[in-house]
């Protein structure tokens, strides 16, 4: 009996490998354009970065940080970090991988808020989408890297193909959940006063999800910053190329250095980024 | 179930909860929909069903015609006092210097003037359902709608609100349709009480009718334990002219024929004979019931609220004339017609 299981083996992995296969027959026009636009995107992101002198650019960092904050004590970490990663050599590596951050960040936000508030209008849809969101997460991002891969060559694009995946779900779970969340009275306020579709949209329901929206883009930033590290795999540059290199090469000073910086850049991002929802206190 | 609404009305619509009342609430502008039947509201001049009309329709009625006040407030935690109050006129697209014109001088109407450019969560409850009225008005809409809108509040300031509404009301003169699982609250507040049960409504009517004729055991029982004295006035209770013994020109206001009152042709009373001696008549002020002058027979306004003919009736041990806004006699009010409003028994 037992060997009768194992001997009708059911072909999953080969019918997706040959979906894949079927992908990149049919659509690779698709995949190519996609992946010359990304790349584009993030190259003219880095190298307009990298255009900036380091220490100019991370004045700018701390000034922003500033206006937004009014912290002393974010403004020297900021410096006082940065400067840091600067003197350990990583600075450019660190500017890629911010470039590569933020356009996933962008592309998460572009795609995960209106999926986001179209889930909270019609939750049907949502229920069907929970569980791709719960794959998406849990699905160890080694397996989708094998076929972004393929589908998009070798380079950063597959590596920030991979980190959309792994963190467009934060986005949309969290939009979901604010928009969902709007006290029915409000609603009702604003329909009773007379506001279209649209304008109960953008009067009522995004600004009082507004600060769960950008908790979640925050998220986001954390998570797509924690794929680092997996894109260098695939051959995308920034901090986790020198943390992949020294792991192949049991390089521990190399290793703890890549690794302090990508900590750096991750603190440096959460708080400067974390201002709006503790900011709106009141509730 | 029917009902309509007089212009310039308040309308109480009162039952316990599941009554049905916040339903027909929300019929008026759908925020409920409709199963079957009509909502006629006047918008523009004409007649629209609100039940049935198009979207398009049904936002310009929401706009310009009917407006409401929430119970929880309703109010956008993100924006100020002012932004709230300005929000239906957002809606209808007026220009923000009018807007703010417009929200100013209702703002100075609900004494929120200097609260203006707070949020909406650094107020009070009292003082947010105050930017709730004034959201409501700044529309200038025909109709207010009110759900339960001071139900959220302190008792003190849940009956200050309701003194101001009530003064507001003198000036604005809307037609006001007011949700309330609160009886007293109804008594005081309503022109017309509809009184809801189980999605009908069992009877409607004035303060007065319902308290001293209700219409069946539901009501009866909620009125049982009502204050009257408030809400009772002397044309409720007293013993009408007509069932006057006369005397001549003069009105008797005993069996024995000891007390009588002289009238003049349009039955204004002009004085008094006590067992032949003649009599000082003595008029009360009309809101306290407070009289000025020591005298032996106490002329009062017809609606005269049985509180205050309490306090009249023990500065004389003769009856209260009772006299319409002409000065006309209508009709008398001794200890018997006081002891029946108490009791909640109709007069005659």
């Amino acid at each position: 009996m037992f060997d009768w299981l194992t001997a009708h083996k059911i072909p999953l992995g080969s019918t997706m490998a040959d979906f894949v296969d079927f992908l990149t027959t049919r659509f690779q026009v698709v995949f190519d354009v996609i992946s010359v636009v990304l790349e584009t995107g993030i190259e003219g992101l880095t190298d307009g970065l990298l255009a900036v002198p380091p220490l100019l650019l991370i004045a700018l960092v701390a000034a922003g940080a500033w206006f937004l904050h009014r912290s002393i004590g974010l403004v020297v970490f900021i410096l006082a970090g940065l400067l840091l990663v600067t003197n350990l050599g990583f600075w450019d590596q660190t500017v890629m991988t911010l470039a590569q951050v933020l356009v996933a960040t962008v592309i998460c936000v572009l795609i995960g808020v209106p999926v986001g508030i179209a889930a909270a209008h019609h939750p049907r849809f949502y229920a069907a989408l929970r569980p791709v969101l719960d794959l998406m997460q849990t699905v160890p991002t080694f397996v989708y890297l094998i076929p972004t891969l393929i589908l998009f060559g070798l380079g950063v694009v597959p590596g920030v193909i991979s980190t959309v995946i792994f963190s467009i779900p934060a986005p949309i779970r969290l939009t979901h959940l604010g928009v969902s969340s709007v006290p029915t009275q409000l609603y009702e306020a604003g329909k009773a006063f007379g506001a279209t579709r649209r304008q109960l949209l953008y009067k009522v329901e995004l600004p009082y999800a507004l600060p769960t929206i950008m908790a979640g883009i925050t998220q986001c930033i954390m998570l797509a910053l924690s794929m680092v590290v997996i894109a260098a795999l695939v051959g995308a540059d920034g901090l986790g190329k020198p943390v992949v290199r020294a792991l192949n090469t049991v390089n521990i000073a190399m290793g703890f250095e890549a690794g302090l910086a990508i900590v750096i850049l991750a603190i440096v991002l959460d708080r400067v980024c974390k201002s709006p929802e503790t900011k709106r206190k009141g509730r | 179930m029917s009902l309509s609404i007089e212009r310039g009305q308040i309308c109480v619509l009162m039952g316990l909860s599941g009554s049905g009342k916040s339903t027909i609430l929300r019929a008026i502008n759908r925020l409920n929909e409709v199963a079957r039947g009509e909502v006629l509201v006047e918008h523009k001049g004409q007649a629209v069903d609100v039940a049935s009309c198009s979207e398009a329709v049904l936002r310009d009625v929401r706009i310009n015609t009917v407006s409401m006040v929430f119970q929880q407030f309703g109010l956008l935690p993100w924006r100020t006092v002012r932004e709230n109050a300005g929000f239906g006129l957002e809606m209808r697209g007026v220009p923000a210097a009018e807007r703010t014109r417009i929200v100013d001088e209702k703002l100075a109407m609900v004494g929120l003037t200097a609260w203006a450019d707070k949020y909406a969560h650094e107020l009070s409850g009292g003082m947010q359902q105050r930017v709730g009225l004034a959201r409501a008005f700044a529309t200038d809409a025909d109709i207010l709608l009110m759900d339960e809108p001071f139900s959220a509040l302190d008792p003190l300031i849940r009956d200050k609100l309701q003194d101001e509404l009530l003064d507001l009301q003198k000036r604005i003169q809307k037609t006001i349709v007011f949700v309330s699982h609160d009886l007293d609250e109804a008594l005081k507040l309503g022109n017309k009480i509809a009184i809801m049960e189980g999605g009908r409504i069992v009877q409607e009517g004035t303060a007065e009718d319902i308290l001293l004729r209700p219409a069946n055991a539901y009501v009866a029982e909620f009125v049982k334990h009502m204050n009257p004295l408030n809400v009772l006035r002397g044309n409720a209770v007293m013993r009408p002219t007509e069932s006057l013994k006369r005397d001549g020109d003069c009105v008797l206001l005993d069996k024995a024929g000891e007390v009588k009152v002289s009238v003049d042709p349009s039955d204004r009373p002009v004085g008094v004979t006590l067992n032949g001696r003649v009599g000082t008549l003595g008029k009360a002020d009309e809101e306290t019931g407070r009289i000025e002058t020591d005298c032996d027979v106490i002329v009062a306004p017809v609606d005269l609220k049985l509180k205050a003919a309490i306090e009249l009736k023990r500065r004389t041990n003769h009856p209260i004339l009772l006299v319409d806004n002409l000065g006309r006699l209508a009709g008398l009010c001794d200890d018997d017609e006081i002891y029946r409003g108490l009791l909640h028994r109709a007069g005659n």
